[in-house]
C-alpha cells in the first residue's frame, strides 16, 4: 500500500539577476554561465506569473526572438524546444546555445535589440509547503485536483519532473506505488502535455480525466 | 459584510484566495510595518490601503507608518523622483540637509515599533534612511520601489544607492528597474484594487450621468486618455491620432488628467494641449482634481477605446484600469504597457499618431473584435493584474526570506 499523497502548495518568484542580453550574441554567452534556474525560469516561469493566457511562444527566449531582435526564423526555432524532451536542465541548455549558434553561423550580422527591450536574465526561486491535505485512495484524485491551486498544479505536474528519477509526475509516481492497478491511467496522464497549456487548462484536463477513469467510464 | 478576501474570492475564485491563506498560515502573528510617505492620494496610498486590512485578515499583524516633513523635505523628494526617472535634476544640499533632518526625526519617533517588526516594508526613497537610523532592528527590511529606475540620474542614485544597499531585499516592478544592489532583488510587478471607488463595478445610470456632466454626446464613439498633462503621455499625439481618425468615423475625444499644480511643466502642456484641440467641440480636456475616481472610473467605463500612447512609461496602472472595464487599449509599445496589451489580442502596441489612428479606425469598424479584445484585456487583468496576486507574490517572498535565500525552500 503507498503512502498517502501529500499535497503540497508552491509559489514562484522572480529575481534579476544583472544579465541582460542586447545581441544574440551576448544572450549565447550569458546563458552558457547561467544558473540553470534562469533557464527553469524562462522555459516554465509563465506558468506562475503575470503572462497572457495564449502566448505566441512558450518560453521568453524565443519571444525576445521575436519582438526584441525580429528574428522570425530564430524565434520559430526556439519556440518549437519542448523542455519535457529534455532529461535534465543542462541538456535543455546544450540544445538552446547549439540553435542559437547555428543561427548566427547563417548570418551575416549579428542580431540586436533597442536598448529598451533587452533580454533581462531572472532566475526563480520556489516556495514549497505543505497544505496538509492527504490523498489515501487514488479515487479520491478526482474530487482532490479540481480544488487544487495553479501553485499545486505546478508542482505536482511540471515541477515533479524535475525532482524525480524518471522525469515522472508526481500522481504517476504515486500510482506506481499500487503496482500495475493504474497502469492504464498513468499511461493517460502522460499524455497530457502541460507545456503548451495554462495550468488552469491542465487542471481541467486532469481532472477530467480522473473523474472520468474513477467513474468508470474509461475512454 | 462579507470580508475583502470573501468579496475577492468571488472575483478571483477560491483557488486563489486558498492559496493566499496557505502562504500566510506560515506567517500569522508577524509584525509586519509599511511606511510611505503619504496617507490619502497617489498609487502606493491606494495600494496600501486595501493591502494593510488584507494582511490583518490573513492573520499577520501589519500597519502602517507615514514619513512627515516639512517644504524642504518634499521638495527633495519630488526631485528625487524626477531624477530616478532619469532627468537631470540640481538637488541643492539644503534639501538634502531636509530629507536627512526628516528621517532622523521619523526614526526617532517610530525606532520602537520599526526595531520590533518581523517585516519592514519602505516605499519608495523618501523613507529609505530610516534603515540605518534603526541600528537595534530584529526583522527583515525590504525596499519597494515603485518608481521606473531604468535610466537612473547617476549622482541621485549613488547618493540614495547607499540608503539602500543595506537592505535585505529590494521589490521593483520590471526587470528592467533593477539595479546594482548587493541584495536579492525580487521582480514585482504592481496591481489595482478591484474593490476601490477607481474600479469597482457602477450602475448605468451613473456611467451615462458623465455624458450629462461634460457636455459628451451618448451617441458618438468615445476615445479616451486619461493621464497626467505630461509630454511622455503624448496627448498632443492622441489629438493628432484622432484627427486622422475622425476623418473616416465620427468620433469624440476625451482627454482627463490630473491637476497640474504640483508639476511645473504640467501647466505648460495643459496649454499645448488646448491650443492643439483648438475650437473642435468633440475634443474634450478635463482637468480633474486628484481625488475624482469615481469619475475616472465611469469615464473608462463609457468609452470604446482608452488610448495610452506613451513614448516612456513605467508600469502604466492606468491601462490596467481601462483593461479590467474590459476595454481594449490602444497603447505606446513602451516599459509596462507592453507586459499588459498583448499586441492584437488585448488592444494594440503602437509607436506612432498615425498607428493610433489605424487601430481606433480598425476597432471601430470591427466591433465584435472590438468587445472580443476587451474581454481578453478584463481576462489578464484577473489573472495577472489584481491585488490578489500582488499580494501572493509579496507574501511568498516573506516566506522566502523567513526560511533562508536557498532557490528551493521546501517547508513541512
Amino acid at each position: 500500500m503507498a503512502e498517502p499523497f501529500g499535497v503540497q502548495g508552491c509559489a514562484l518568484l522572480a529575481i534579476a539577476t544583472g544579465k541582460r542580453a542586447q545581441t544574440l550574441r551576448e544572450l549565447r554567452d550569458h546563458l552558457e554561465t547561467v544558473d540553470q534556474e534562469c533557464i527553469y525560469y524562462h522555459f516554465w516561469g509563465d506558468m506562475l506569473r503575470p503572462s497572457f493566457d495564449e502566448p505566441e511562444f512558450s518560453n521568453d527566449f524565443a519571444s525576445w526572438a521575436r519582438h526584441g531582435l525580429h528574428d522570425h526564423k530564430l524565434a520559430e526555432r526556439l519556440g518549437v524546444i519542448d523542455p519535457t524532451d529534455y532529461e535534465n536542465l543542462e541538456d535543455l541548455r546544450l540544445e538552446l546555445i547549439e540553435v542559437i549558434e547555428q543561427r548566427l553561423d547563417e548570418g551575416e550580422m549579428v542580431p540586436w535589440s533597442r536598448a529598451d527591450q533587452q533580454f533581462h536574465f531572472l532566475r526563480s526561486q520556489i516556495v514549497v509547503f505543505d497544505t496538509k491535505t492527504r490523498i489515501r485512495k487514488p479515487s479520491r484524485l478526482a474530487t482532490i485536483v479540481p480544488k487544487m491551486t495553479a501553485g499545486s498544479v505546478f508542482y505536482h505536474f511540471i515541477d515533479a519532473r524535475r525532482r524525480t528519477s524518471y522525469n515522472l509526475d508526481d500522481f504517476s509516481s504515486w500510482l506506481w506505488g499500487f503496482g500495475n492497478t493504474y497502469e492504464d491511467l498513468i499511461g493517460r496522464i502522460a499524455a497530457v502535455d502541460p507545456y503548451f497549456s495554462t495550468l488552469a487548462e491542465t487542471r481541467l484536463r486532469l481532472s477530467s480525466l480522473f473523474r472520468s477513469y474513477f467513474s468508470g467510464r474509461k475512454r | 459584510m462579507s470580508s475583502v478576501l470573501d468579496r475577492y474570492s468571488g472575483i478571483v475564485g477560491a483557488h486563489v484566495t486558498d492559496h493566499l491563506r496557505q502562504l500566510a498560515s506560515r506567517l500569522v502573528g508577524l509584525k509586519i510595518v509599511h511606511v510611505n510617505s503619504t496617507r490619502k492620494g497617489g498609487g502606493v496610498a491606494e495600494i496600501l490601503e486595501r493591502f494593510v486590512p488584507l494582511m490583518n485578515e490573513l492573520g499577520l499583524d501589519a500597519t502602517w507608518e507615514v514619513i512627515e516633513g516639512d517644504g524642504g523635505f518634499y521638495q527633495c523628494t519630488k526631485r528625487f523622483h524626477n531624477a530616478l526617472q532619469g532627468n537631470p535634476v540640481d538637488i541643492p544640499e539644503p534639501l538634502f540637509q531636509a530629507y536627512e533632518e526628516t528621517n532622523a526625526s521619523t526614526a526617532e519617533r517610530l525606532r520602537p515599533v520599526l526595531e520590533n517588526a518581523d517585516f519592514v516594508f519602505i516605499h519608495d526613497p523618501q523613507p529609505a534612511p530610516l534603515l540605518a537610523l534603526c541600528p537595534a532592528r530584529r526583522g527583515k527590511w525590504i525596499w519597494r520601489c515603485h518608481i521606473d529606475v531604468s535610466h537612473p540620474h547617476r549622482p541621485v542614485w549613488r547618493y540614495l544607492r547607499k540608503y539602500v544597499d543595506g537592505y535585505d531585499a529590494s521589490i521593483f516592478s520590471l526587470p528592467a528597474f533593477s539595479q546594482r544592489l548587493s541584495h536579492p532583488q525580487y521582480i514585482i510587478p504592481p496591481s489595482i484594487d478591484a474593490l476601490s471607488e477607481k474600479n469597482m463595478d457602477l450602475d448605468d445610470a451613473e456611467i451615462r450621468a458623465v455624458h450629462e456632466t461634460f457636455g459628451l454626446n451618448p451617441d458618438r464613439p468615445m476615445l479616451l486618455q486619461v493621464s497626467r498633462f505630461d509630454r511622455f503621455k503624448d496627448p498632443v499625439g492622441v489629438i493628432r491620432a484622432y484627427r486622422l481618425a475622425k476623418h473616416f468615423v465620427p468620433l469624440q475625444l476625451v482627454l482627463a488628467g490630473g491637476s497640474a499644480t504640483d508639476d511645473p511643466e504640467g501647466a505648460g502642456v495643459l496649454d499645448e494641449v488646448r491650443s492643439a484641440a483648438a475650437d473642435d467641440p468633440d475634443i474634450h480636456v478635463l482637468d480633474l482634481p486628484p481625488d475624482a475616481h469615481r469619475t475616472i472610473n465611469a469615464l473608462q467605463r463609457a468609452a470604446d477605446i482608452v488610448l495610452q500612447k506613451s513614448v516612456k512609461e513605467g508600469f502604466g496602472l492606468v491601462v490596467t484600469e481601462a483593461m479590467w472595464k474590459g476595454k481594449p487599449v490602444i497603447g505606446g509599445d513602451t516599459g509596462g504597457i507592453r507586459l499588459q496589451v498583448i499586441n492584437h489580442h488585448t488592444g494594440f502596441l503602437v509607436g506612432s499618431p498615425e498607428g493610433a489612428a489605424l487601430r481606433t479606425r480598425y476597432l471601430l469598424h470591427h466591433r465584435d473584435r472590438l468587445e472580443e479584445m476587451g474581454r481578453k484585456a478584463k481576462a489578464l487583468v484577473r489573472e495577472n493584474f489584481l491585488l490578489t496576486r500582488q499580494l501572493r507574490e509579496v507574501l511568498t517572498l516573506m516566506v522566502a526570506l523567513t526560511y533562508g535565500a536557498a532557490e528551493r525552500i521546501e517547508l513541512g
